[in-house]
């Protein structure tokens, strides 16, 4: 059985499991109709042209993960930002953890998605929100959608902010050997609203573990929201990554994406404006090695006038890796004096990396300033040779060189612990030391 | 303390350096002058170790140790350094942060701990003023929009804190105004030792006036085809070139 028809047939056994009687199942139902529709994307597809899901697709994935296995903190703690110091949703083979979770509901709602489509003190939230800025036309996305049920719940209501940023993670421990999760994480910032948000999936052991998770984000009216997504996980991991970001009125989101780790990496990241004086910005780090392939598909739509958008991508390839960046700006007739910025450099630092660069830019407005620009280069020799006629070994050098070209990107992460964190991943992911911080 | 012998090197199929023979002692001053394109540049390149160039006949060796197989930050441990013509401008890296990996990466070289942090900093506050150079300076990018006269400055500054036991100054005194010059001559002077010795890249006499050298020597065709004591850069200043290349042609 393939998995196409393997989801379909076990869409009967999950609905043992749900609440069938709701408008969140009415939802499942009809975009499993869709789903069933359109198949999983192929490279037919022009938003598929440069990535193959078929590989993964073949294999036989559990999609109902079997009983809970217990992690013990200290064998995890590496993967979690703080102890302490950050709230935490965690769920081991897609089942909640109650035990490695800091949830709270002091004045904000940082909890479960499964909790809120239950209660009925959430239902207005849920049914004014839930799957209204995912897309309905992605096929992936409908599938994640026809099987909602866990994943994280965050409400966070007028003029209000966590006490401390949340932790999102999402851990395979290889008790099924093969499995297919689908977080569907909920986001609600309500006016003069502020969130910080890290987000990580991370496979233990050989597991081979294929994620697709979508994750839905409302920013009112100036709110503002940090997204920080960690993809290091390991190379026998895959992920298709949807997020959907409506805005209203003078709010600000960034979306900060590292992706160093996992084998097949999709990020779908879609920002949708709607109001005026938004900011929308998107920054990433992409570091490929092996047989790595990762691809950012990046929309932002400009409805309302006076609205800005800023996309920062870097890319650095080694070994027989694959980069794909895609980036769709698109720009109302009406969204006059937007300002629209897209920038992707990438470095390829073996003979056998690609990588495929493609803005797309869709403007029907006159009065508008977008620009967008995208390198590919080498390693600059002249400054290697510089570096290490000061002593600085080659590897050393080449690793600093790297820094130095990500430096844009990693200087606009806020949250010192979160910088270093990242400083961190891409020293462990060069394999070096660099005696120094950045 | 540097010692070259037979020099030949070749950077594709184009061969630079036609047997150069050079022998410098500790806590002298060596000239090479030359006109354009007679070799000055790839010889310091080579005694750095830049893998373009091929070394295809002859030695080099620092106080007895073979350089010919060493990686450039190898000879960097073993007190090379070369001070460029044209620095490498590295946005993203500040001038502190890459002195600090400069220094911490030949200490692990050698088995030493990281400096500690007070002492690095009293150093760096030690030889900027030597230089002239502000704190404001140290926390730019390395080179980034540097004016001439600051990169040379930085280049020597680097020099300093990493006390090589050779140091090339490849064209140090070109982009330089009088004020810049003098500045870089002072600080390259405090630098010198009876245990270190310097080997000054030069067009032009004019840097010989603040760094007097115990020995000036011409490169022509890839050749030393003259040596004799700081008159003869006086001479060429005079006279030019030309002589040197009809006596060679």
């Amino acid at each position: 059985m393939d998995l196409n028809e393997k989801l379909l047939s076990s869409f009967i056994a999950f609905e043992d499991k749900v609440n069938v009687n709701d408008e969140v199942h009415e939802i499942r139902t009809a975009a499993l109709k869709r789903f069933e529709q359109q198949g999983f994307p192929t490279k037919k597809l022009e938003a598929w042209k440069y990535t193959s899901l078929q590989t993964l697709l073949k294999k036989d994935f559990s999609i109902f993960p079997g009983s809970k296995s217990a992690l013990e903190y200290p064998a995890v703690r590496q993967y979690f930002l703080h102890e302490t110091e950050t709230f935490k949703i965690v769920f081991v083979d897609g089942h909640y953890s109650s035990f490695l979770s800091e949830t709270t509901h002091d004045g904000v709602d940082v909890c479960l998605f499964s909790a809120a489509i239950e209660k009925p003190k959430y239902k207005h939230i849920v049914d004014k929100y839930f799957n209204k800025v995912a897309d309905q036309k992605d096929a992936l996305t409908n599938l994640n959608t026809a099987f909602a049920n866990e994943g994280a719940y965050i409400f966070i209501p007028k003029s209000k902010a966590p006490v401390k940023p949340i932790e999102i993670i999402h851990f395979a421990t290889g008790a099924t050997p093969q499995i297919l999760l689908q977080p569907r994480n909920l986001i609600v910032v309500e006016e003069n609203a502020e969130v910080q948000i890290i987000e990580r999936h991370q496979s233990l052991g050989g597991v081979e573990a294929f994620t697709n998770a979508v994750t839905e984000i409302f920013a009112h009216k100036n709110a503002r929201v940090d997204y920080y997504k960690f993809q290091n996980d390991t190379m026998d991991a895959s992920i298709v990554d949807n997020t959907f970001i409506e805005q209203h009125d003078s709010s600000e989101v960034s979306v900060h994406t590292f992706s160093l780790g996992g084998a097949l990496v999709r990020n779908n990241l879609n920002f949708y404006q709607r109001g005026s004086h938004i900011n929308s910005i998107m920054k990433g780090v992409t570091m490929g090695s092996e047989r790595q392939h990762i691809d950012h598909y990046t929309l932002v739509h400009h409805t309302e006038p006076d609205c800005e958008s800023h996309q920062d991508y870097k890319g650095i390839y080694d070994g027989r890796s694959v980069g794909v960046f895609n980036g769709k700006i698109i720009v109302d007739k009406i969204a006059q004096k937007t300002n629209a910025f897209q920038q992707n450099n990438n470095l390829l630092i073996s003979d056998t990396a690609t990588v495929n660069t493609k803005p797309q830019l869709e403007i029907f407005a006159d009065d508008v300033r977008c620009s967008h620009g995208c390198t590919i280069g080498q390693l600059d020799d002249d400054a290697l040779f510089y570096l290490q006629s000061r002593g600085i070994p080659k590897k050393e050098a080449s690793a600093l060189l790297m820094y130095a070209f990500a430096n844009n990107v990693l200087e606009s992460v806020k949250n010192a612990a979160l910088s270093k964190r990242v400083k961190d991943m891409i020293a462990e992911k060069l394999g070096v030391k660099i005696g120094f911080e950045l | 303390m540097l010692k070259i012998e037979n020099l030949h090197a070749r950077v594709e199929e184009k061969e630079i350096l036609k047997g150069i023979n050079l022998e410098v002692k500790p806590g002298e001053v060596h000239a090479i002058m030359g006109p354009n394109g007679s070799g000055k540049s790839t010889l310091a390149s080579v005694i750095a170790g830049r893998e373009d160039f091929e070394v295809t006949e002859g030695s080099i060796s620092l106080s007895g140790e073979d350089l010919g197989d060493l990686d450039p930050e190898e000879r960097a441990h073993a007190g090379v350094f070369l001070s460029f013509q044209y620095p490498v401008e590295i946005p993203g890296v500040t001038v502190t942060n890459f002195i600090k990996a400069a220094i911490n990466e030949s200490r692990k070289a050698k088995g030493l701990e990281d400096m500690p942090a007070n002492e690095m900093l009293s150093k760096i506050r030690e030889k900027s003023s030597l230089l002239e150079i502000d704190r404001k300076f140290l926390s730019r990018s390395l080179n980034e929009g540097f004016s001439g006269g600051e990169k040379k400055r930085n280049e020597i500054f680097q020099m300093a804190m990493l006390e090589p036991k050779l140091a090339i100054l490849d064209e140090t005194d070109s982009g330089l105004d009088i004020d810049a010059l003098r500045i870089v001559a002072n600080g390259v002077n405090k630098l010198r030792s009876k245990d270190n010795a310097i080997v000054v890249i030069t067009h032009y006499q004019r840097l010989l006036d603040h760094i007097v050298p115990d020995h000036v020597h011409v490169l022509y065709n890839g050749k030393i085809v003259k040596s004799g004591t700081k008159e003869l850069a006086f001479e060429l200043e005079e006279k030019g070139y030309d002589w040197i290349k009809a006596e060679n042609e």
